[in-house]
């Protein structure tokens, strides 16, 4: 064990933070930074309540040593916020679509689906579901989430086009 | 006008943005960690505990021991207190238990300065165990000679309850009756709410506070100062954003033992946040339940005398006690009525399995799948139609059981939209005659369900709603928002009542037994209907009280205004005499006759509704694999006036994902021999995900119920019972062959497939 110095990009924001080298970066995101969006519902990878992007790409940030993440890029749903207030258009969606109910789950699911959102590809709904089947949720049946991950993807090929 | 829009949730934003707070998300400066050592034996005493290893270890704070805790038994149920000692709930475990009543059972916990340290203490701690044979059957529970789990029970029956309505054997005398016998069996499934059981606790000003992630803060207060010794005033609980419940949290968990542990290192805060490998085993579980049924009935299908004998596995511990076993043999004489006689009996039996307690629908689901099973075996046999059948026996208009009561009755709509859905007429023709290793079939169930628990409980709830100075109120239930949706349900009602913008209904989300009223808290579907009933209560005194303010104010007189669209009006013409906003702001500054206009009200409920439905499915099953492709559900309700529709949509399509899991996939499995739990991670105990889903589809019955607040009846847990039989039932119309076991893994499916040369 040692106190280290990690440095990294968290939200558009370069941090130093030290840690504990054991530390999961979910951890330090939220004990550190208090981005408390990155929740922990099993610790071991298992439910993808704590899915942050790491360089564009989605991670269960519970398993994620927090010194991997040494020069790169983290994004959490705290990021999506702009500075005026406005929501991104994923998490209207998901209010719109009654895709939230206790919310745990929720901002994991954000983040699991912003591969998809920001990716150029065409998805199905079949493979948006793929995309996200490492998220748990006990509320919502999914049927909501995936609505609302649907709706924002076609929005956004539309606006492309 | 609020009721039946679909306002989006109160607490949407919150939860989008990550800044709802939930329990685990409070930073508190230099808490300690606990963590809780479980037994290894499911059977047994305690001999001793040697802890010298662990507490060398730096960064250890504390540890404790079943010989250091108070000699105090308490109960745990989310129950309502009983002034009756007959009613009590049954105090059967002390804070940590030297008698060892099964595998994960806690017997010793640390307080340490961080994780790490506590969980390698823990496992320093070296425990000597008197081992005796685990009983981890109902069965084996019930042998004679048996060494009982609680010296209090000693045939290990923790409860025994029957009922018979007409002469059950004179009855079967009838000429011509045909009988059908079957055995059910349901498994030990678990929530798996994804916030896993997680408190903190501290003393403030010689009192114990608990922040913790619970359906019941104000029962959670009771207990803590039962299982303390100490006045329950003393005792303080904070309930912030919880992340879902599912009946796991409509018990008293671990807050007891963290209250006592922060007493123990002077009150400093102790955080105790249960990982989810021992959140399955060592919180709560549901009823693992046997059926037997045996029914008599006439060539044309009507039911003349049904029995049914019910045993449900308690595990170690009492919790919820005999009431859900008995809930569930009850709903056996409620959905279908039989003509002359109807017999039950329900046992309760402790084992020394994890304990069961509340989970969604509260036994219902359990026999719900025995009955809708046996009723298509009737069906079957008789060449009789699943849903004519049905209509032939099930529950009518006005029906009373046990002070429950059928007002509203949407049922046979509910099954001609979930016919409709499903094409059920051409399917059943369709899927006639299949051969061959992919066979495609439809199937249904139908259900009632009870809305809170009149009169077996009491049903009480409080609601007090303050106007602030801009004409916007705070209303502040004792009722508890776990992810249902009650919070938002409640504003509308408030916002319906006063006749204001949702948007000026400010919900305190946050409850605190130190400022929220009285309620019993979040389970049996009870929030919009028991709660709904204070909400509306507190709205209708409000709206009083600013209409007589505004008299005051206007030197009107009585009976002339009204509060309409945020403002006083003429009640004759419409005519707008000022804001509400006007009277507020009158009300607290004027200096003649200064008010705070508030309501504060207690409303207990003595009615209980009967809420209705049925689910559809049409299947594909893969012999050879064993696997069933779910093509088409649907599930509609009669749950009364739909108070949100998108909302209530978004409540069934859960229920339904639920109920898909626990016909298709979920069970806890444990070591036959020791107790050992085999599946206790989110990995292994197959929790359906979205690609395991198809579309849910939720649709509902237009029906008004007159004993609700709002028109409205149950619909937070009714969502989760029918699926898992309609399944059964599809199986069987495209295969012929009968699963009377839940859930239908492949393995199981394969094994009788062969068995039945399929």
């Amino acid at each position: 064990m040692a106190k280290v110095v990690l440095s990294c990009t968290v939200n558009s924001e370069p941090q130093q933070i030290i840690i504990d080298d054991r530390d999961s970066l979910a951890d330090v995101l939220r004990d550190k930074l208090h981005l408390t969006s990155v929740k922990k519902g099993c610790e071991v990878g298992e439910c993808g309540a704590c899915t942050v992007l790491i360089n564009d790409e989605a991670f269960d940030s519970c398993i994620y040593l927090a010194i991997w993440a040494e020069g790169k890029e983290i994004r959490t749903v705290e990021g999506l916020m702009d500075a005026d207030g406005e929501i991104s258009d994923i998490q209207q969606a998901f209010i719109d679509e009654a895709a939230v109910q206790c919310g745990f789950c929720t901002c994991g699911f954000i983040m699991s689906s912003m591969p998809i959102l920001e990716s150029d590809e065409e998805y199905t709904r079949d493979e948006i579901r793929k995309q996200i089947a490492g998220n748990f949720c006990r509320c919502t049946g999914y049927e909501n989430i995936a609505n609302a991950v649907e709706k924002v993807k076609e929005d956004r090929m539309n606006n492309k086009k | 006008m609020s009721i039946g829009k679909s306002i989006k949730r109160v607490d949407a934003f919150e939860k989008v943005t990550g800044r709802a707070k939930y329990t685990n998300d409070y930073q508190i400066n230099n808490a300690y960690v606990a963590r809780i050592l479980h037994s290894t034996i499911a059977n047994g005493i305690v001999k001793s505990i040697d802890i010298s290893e662990a507490v060398k270890l730096e960064g250890v704070v504390k540890v404790v021991t079943c010989f250091d805790v108070p000699d105090i038994t308490f109960p745990t149920a989310g129950h309502p207190f009983s002034l009756d000692p007959k009613h009590m709930d049954i105090a059967d475990r002390k804070l940590l238990n030297q008698r060892v009543r099964y595998y994960g059972d806690d017997v010793a916990a640390v307080v340490a300065k961080d994780e790490i340290t506590a969980a390698r203490a823990v496992n320093l701690i070296k425990v000597e165990y008197e081992e005796y044979e685990p009983i981890l059957s109902i069965e084996d529970a019930l042998k004679e000679g048996v060494k009982p789990i609680h010296d209090d029970y000693p045939d290990n029956i923790l409860a025994h309850s029957s009922y018979e309505i007409g002469d059950y054997e004179n009855a079967i005398k009838e000429e011509g009756l045909i009988a059908f016998e079957g055995e059910y069996e349901t498994p030990t499934v678990k929530h798996c709410y994804i916030e896993s059981a997680v408190s903190y606790a501290y003393e403030e000003k010689g009192r114990t506070v608990v922040v913790t992630s619970t359906q019941i803060p104000h029962i959670v207060r009771r207990v803590v100062g039962q299982a303390l010794g100490i006045g329950w005033g003393k005792v303080r609980v904070i309930k912030p954003y919880i992340g879902g419940g599912f009946g796991g949290k409509q018990d008293v968990l671990y807050e007891p033992l963290n209250a006592y542990l922060s007493k123990i290192v002077g009150g400093r805060c102790v955080k105790l946040n249960i990982p989810r490998e021992e959140n399955f085993v060592s919180t709560r579980v549901r009823t693992a339940m046997k059926f037997k049924i045996k029914s008599y009935v006439r060539p044309d299908g009507r039911f003349v005398a049904r029995k049914i004998e019910l045993y449900g596995n308690k595990g170690a511990y009492a919790s919820h006690g005999h009431s859900m076993v008995a809930k569930a043999c009850n709903a056996f004489k409620q959905i279908y009525q039989d003509e002359i006689a109807t017999k039950g009996d329900a046992y309760t039996i402790f084992t020394n399995m994890p304990t069961s307690g509340a989970m969604r629908a509260y036994g219902i689901p359990q026999i719900t799948f025995a009955v809708e099973s046996h009723v298509d075996e009737i069906a079957k046999a008789l060449k009789l139609d699943p849903i004519e059948i049905r209509k032939l026996n099930m529950m009518k208009l006005g029906f009373v059981d046990n002070g429950i009561k059928c007002y509203c009755n949407g049922l046979e709509e509910c099954i001609e939209k979930g016919k409709k859905y499903i094409d059920w007429d051409n399917k059943i023709i369709e899927y006639k005659n299949q051969t061959g290793p992919i066979r495609k079939g439809v199937g249904m169930a139908i259900f009632s369900y009870a809305t809170g628990v009149y009169p077996i409980s009491l049903e009480t709830a409080s609601c007090r709603i303050i106007l602030n100075q801009d004409g916007s109120v705070q209303v502040q239930m004792g009722a508890t928002e776990i992810g249902q949706g009650a919070d938002t349900v409640f504003a509308q009602m408030v916002s319906e009542v006063l006749d204001i913008p949702i948007e000026n209904v400010h919900m305190v989300s946050t409850q605190d037994t130190d400022i929220t009223p009285y309620d019993s808290g979040a389970y049996a579907s009870r929030q919009s209907y028991v709660s709904g009933m204070a909400a509306k209560k507190a709205a209708l005194k409000l709206k009083e009280e600013i209409i007589a303010h505004a008299n005051f104010m206007l030197k009107l007189p009585l009976g002339n205004i009204d509060l309409e669209r945020n403002c006083i009006v003429n009640k004759k013409t419409g005519e707008v005499l000022c804001s509400l906003e006007e009277v507020a702001m009158h009300a607290l500054y004027n200096k003649e006759k200064s008010v705070h206009i508030r309501a504060d009200i207690t409303n207990q409920c003595k009615s209980n509704s009967f809420s209705l439905g049925v689910c559809f499915v049409d299947i594909e099953v893969d012999i050879p694999l064993g696997k069933i492709k779910v093509n088409k559900v649907i599930n509609v309700h009669d749950c009364g006036k739909v108070l949100n529709p998108e909302l209530a949509a978004a409540q069934v399509h859960g229920g339904m994902s639920m109920s898909l899991g626990f016909a298709l996939s979920e069970h806890l499995i444990f070591d036959k021999k020791t107790g050992r739990p085999l599946n206790n991670n989110l990995l292994d105990y197959k929790l359906p995900t979205v690609m395991d889903t198809p579309h849910l589809e939720a649709q509902f019955a237009d029906t008004y119920d007159i004993s609700g607040p709002f028109g409205n009846k149950a619909l937070g847990e009714p969502p989760t019972i029918p699926v898992a039989p309609a399944i059964r039932n599809a199986i069987l119309n495209a295969t012929g062959v009968s699963f009377n076991t839940a859930p239908f893994t492949p393995q199981r499916l394969v094994e009788k497939f062969k068995e039945n040369n399929l």
